[in-house]
């Protein structure tokens, strides 16, 4: 479903990704971990499409689609999702006026009939219910003045909202009370489909305990540099970064 | 002989319009008029005066305006009411004058009474001269010079102590100018009795084509705990001209809102003197501007901290495209004895394009030690981190940027209390975004 070869991502001039390879095929949960800044979330970016990365060498293949000549919202529509580390305030923009308009462009790019007032109610408090986010939420601002937690809820709920075939959580665990941690691994858990793909980034292995991963990365100086099962997790919760001989800081 | 500090302007046939103008021949009438002509001789003011230095008048100065037709008003097509859902009186004027057949403001409520101007220079000019004769001087605002001068029509709105009127009362003044530029100046005249309550709907519009010019001068005074909200909305065509002038005094303990959101004429100013005469009081000026192509929007705002204990709120908001120009100035003054004053002025303008352009002038003059007070502006294209968010939601760069926008202009409106009042800006607002972006 998504191919990445020798990719070389740039940002200001300064390289971040050095030729980093990843295959993720539909019905895999892959986890991407790494120290801090080395450039997971770049990839993430560079995956979504966000101005300012500028892609040097390599490919991105999704769906056999080239999707780097791609525009942002062609990728949203074609079913790339990405949950960000850190979501945008919108001032004045309320919640739920937003989700009915993206679910509706994602309808309609479908060619389905787009949901009425109604129906996208009923869709949305069912989908509300199961992460345990109130109505009070959907009606405020989106993003503005929520705590770090219900920005994060927030995400899974748009995920839950558009469906995607590949979603992107950039780490969306950090800053998760217990409970709250159980309810968005279950939200994944319960998102893993055999058509669909994801690749979550994360620092803990505490979601990894809920979300049993098929395959782990490190990525380290923008490049992937062990892969393995599920137990490469468990081993990094032990030895740490620097037990696999990586410095454990952005001084890379 | 005009100084170089206003811009000669030759308002012509202005003989004629004074000799038609109602009530001529009433003494107190006859003097403001007089005085009025005599402060307006000397032209409009230029861009050397400190309060217009963004905005120059020299393409109005530069129109050869005709006597507005008194007979026009009747038939004109007035087009669709921006306000139609919103219940309560309203005076209809076209061209400046009232338009009798399209205004409705019998059967008003307890409390609440209504006149317009020129009937009632008719009818019982002792009444007006009661309420317009005790107006404030014009000292030195050149446009209330012109209205003083010129108006020929407009209305008194006054409410009795204590009356609470549910339903905002509407003033639509719609221009229909003919093949030639066409002028007028309305005179409001807003007197909310002590403790009443009362909201005031005020609607400047008209069509494309020949040139026009409003010129309306609103003297509102909010008595002793009395609360206005006073929501403007302009929307006039790119030929049109719009230099209004607000003037409201508050005495103890009143509030007083005025909400505006202007859509534009071709150049627009709405300046506003906000002045505390008694204690407790507090105002809160809200401005929403949305200005695209070669549109010119001034705001000019002047709040006098004149007495101690006072709280005023500005925030003016607005979203400039194309090669439009925005301009807001916010003075406020607090005098030596207005100790406790709480101030704070906030204008914030979403740039569309590289042409467009505000400049923001605050000016706060402060002769009080104990007192609170503040600014802030901020002027910018939508930020790139919010346009991502929507579009990495499936949303195209437009319907992104359309929702950035309301959601920024939303926030104003937000603060409106009376739903279908808000509802109406709304739509305009959205109207608006579905043309630009
Ligand atoms: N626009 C930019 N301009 C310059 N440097 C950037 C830019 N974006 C990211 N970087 C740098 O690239 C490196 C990788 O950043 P990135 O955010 O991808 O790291 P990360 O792996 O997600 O880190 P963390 O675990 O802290 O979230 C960092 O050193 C960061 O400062
Ligand atoms: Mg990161």
């Amino acid at each position: 479903m998504l191919t990445i070869e020798n990719l070389h991502a740039t940002a200001d001039g300064k390289p971040i990704l050095n030729g980093l390879d990843l295959q993720v095929n539909a019905g895999e949960v892959h986890a991407v971990m790494g120290p801090n800044g080395s450039g997971k979330s770049t990839l993430s970016y560079v995956i979504a499409g966000r101005e300012g990365y500028e892609v040097t060498q390599g490919s991105i293949a999704y769906q056999g689609q080239d999707l780097l000549a791609m525009s942002v919202e062609e990728r949203a529509l074609s079913g790339v999702f990405l949950a960000f580390q850190y979501p945008v305030e919108i001032p004045g923009v309320g919640s739920a006026t937003f989700f009915k308009t993206a679910v509706n462009a994602a309808r309609k790019h479908r060619g389905e009939k787009e949901y009425d007032a109604m129906e996208f109610l009923k869709l949305i408090r069912e989908k509300r219910a199961a992460l345990g986010i109130d109505d009070g939420m959907m009606r405020r601002a989106l993003n503005v003045g929520f705590s770090g937690g219900e920005k994060k809820r927030n995400e899974m709920l748009q995920m839950a909202l558009l469906e995607p075939t590949l979603a992107i959580l950039d780490e969306t665990d950090s800053g998760l009370d217990i409970d709250a941690l159980k309810v968005v691994a279950s939200g994944i858990n319960g998102m893993r489909a055999p058509e669909r793909a994801m690749v979550v980034i994360t620092h803990y292995q505490r979601l990894l305990d809920h979300v049993v991963p098929d395959k782990v990365h490190v990525l380290s100086s923008g490049r992937i540099v062990r892969s393995g099962g599920s137990e490469l997790a468990l081993e990094l919760e032990r030895s740490g970064y620097a037990g696999l001989g990586l410095e454990s800081s952005a001084a890379a | 002989m005009a100084s170089r500090r206003t811009i000669p302007f030759d308002y012509p046939a202005s003989g004629a319009i004074a000799a038609a103008l109602p009530g001529a021949g009433l003494p107190w009438l006859d003097a403001l008029r007089a005085e009025g002509r005599r402060l307006s001789a000397d032209g409009l003011p230029s861009t050397r005066l400190e309060a217009w230095k963004y905005t120059s008048l020299a393409p109005l100065a530069a129109l050869e305006f005709a006597a507005p037709a008194a007979d026009s008003v009747a038939e004109a097509d007035l087009g669709p009411d921006a306000f139609d859902a919103v219940d309560g009186p309203s005076l209809v004027f076209v061209n400046g004058r009232l338009s009798a057949s399209h205004s409705r403001f019998d059967a008003l409520p307890q409390g609440l009474r209504i006149v317009a101007l020129a009937e009632g220079l008719a009818d019982d000019p002792a009444q007006v001269e009661a309420l317009v004769g005790g107006t404030a001087p014009l000292n030195g605002d050149p446009m209330a010079a012109f209205n003083a001068a010129f108006a020929a029509d407009g209305c008194i709105v006054e409410t009795e102590p204590g009356a609470e009127v549910q339903e905002p009362v509407r003033l639509r003044f719609v221009a229909a100018p003919g093949g030639e530029p066409l002028a007028y100046h309305p005179r409001v005249i807003v007197r909310a009795g002590a403790g009443s309550r009362l909201a005031l709907v005020e609607c400047h519009e008209g069509p494309g084509g020949a040139p026009s010019w409003s010129n309306p001068l609103v003297d509102v005074r909010v008595g002793e705990g009395a609360v206005l909200s006073h929501v403007k909305l302009q929307i006039e065509g790119e030929g049109a001209y719009h230099t209004a002038l607000t003037k409201a005094a508050l005495a103890g303990g009143a509030h007083y809102e005025s909400h505006l959101l202007a859509l534009g004429a071709g150049l627009a100013r709405h300046e506003i003197h906000v002045r505390f005469d008694g204690e407790d009081a507090d105002c809160q000026l809200r401005g929403g501007y949305m200005a695209r192509g070669s549109q010119h929007v001034d705001n000019t705002t002047v709040i006098d901290h004149a007495v101690p204990h006072c709280e005023s709120r500005e925030v003016y908001k607005g979203v400039l495209d194309d090669t439009a120009r925005g301009v807001f100035q916010g003075r406020i003054v607090v005098r030596k004895d207005a100790q406790k004053t709480d101030g704070h002025q906030l204008n914030r303008t979403l740039l569309l394009s590289p042409k467009a352009e505000i400049d923001t002038k605050p000016e706060l003059e402060i002769y009080a030690d104990d007192v609170k007070c503040s600014h802030g502006a901020t002027a910018g294209e939508p930020e790139a981190d919010q346009l991502f968010y929507l579009r990495s939601r499936g949303l195209d760069h437009r319907t992104a940027l359309a929702l950035i926008v309301e959601g920024f202009m939303g926030e104003l409106l937000g603060e409106i209390g009376h739903e279908p009042v808000r509802a109406a800006l709304a739509v305009r607002v959205a109207d608006w975004i579905g043309d630009a972006v």
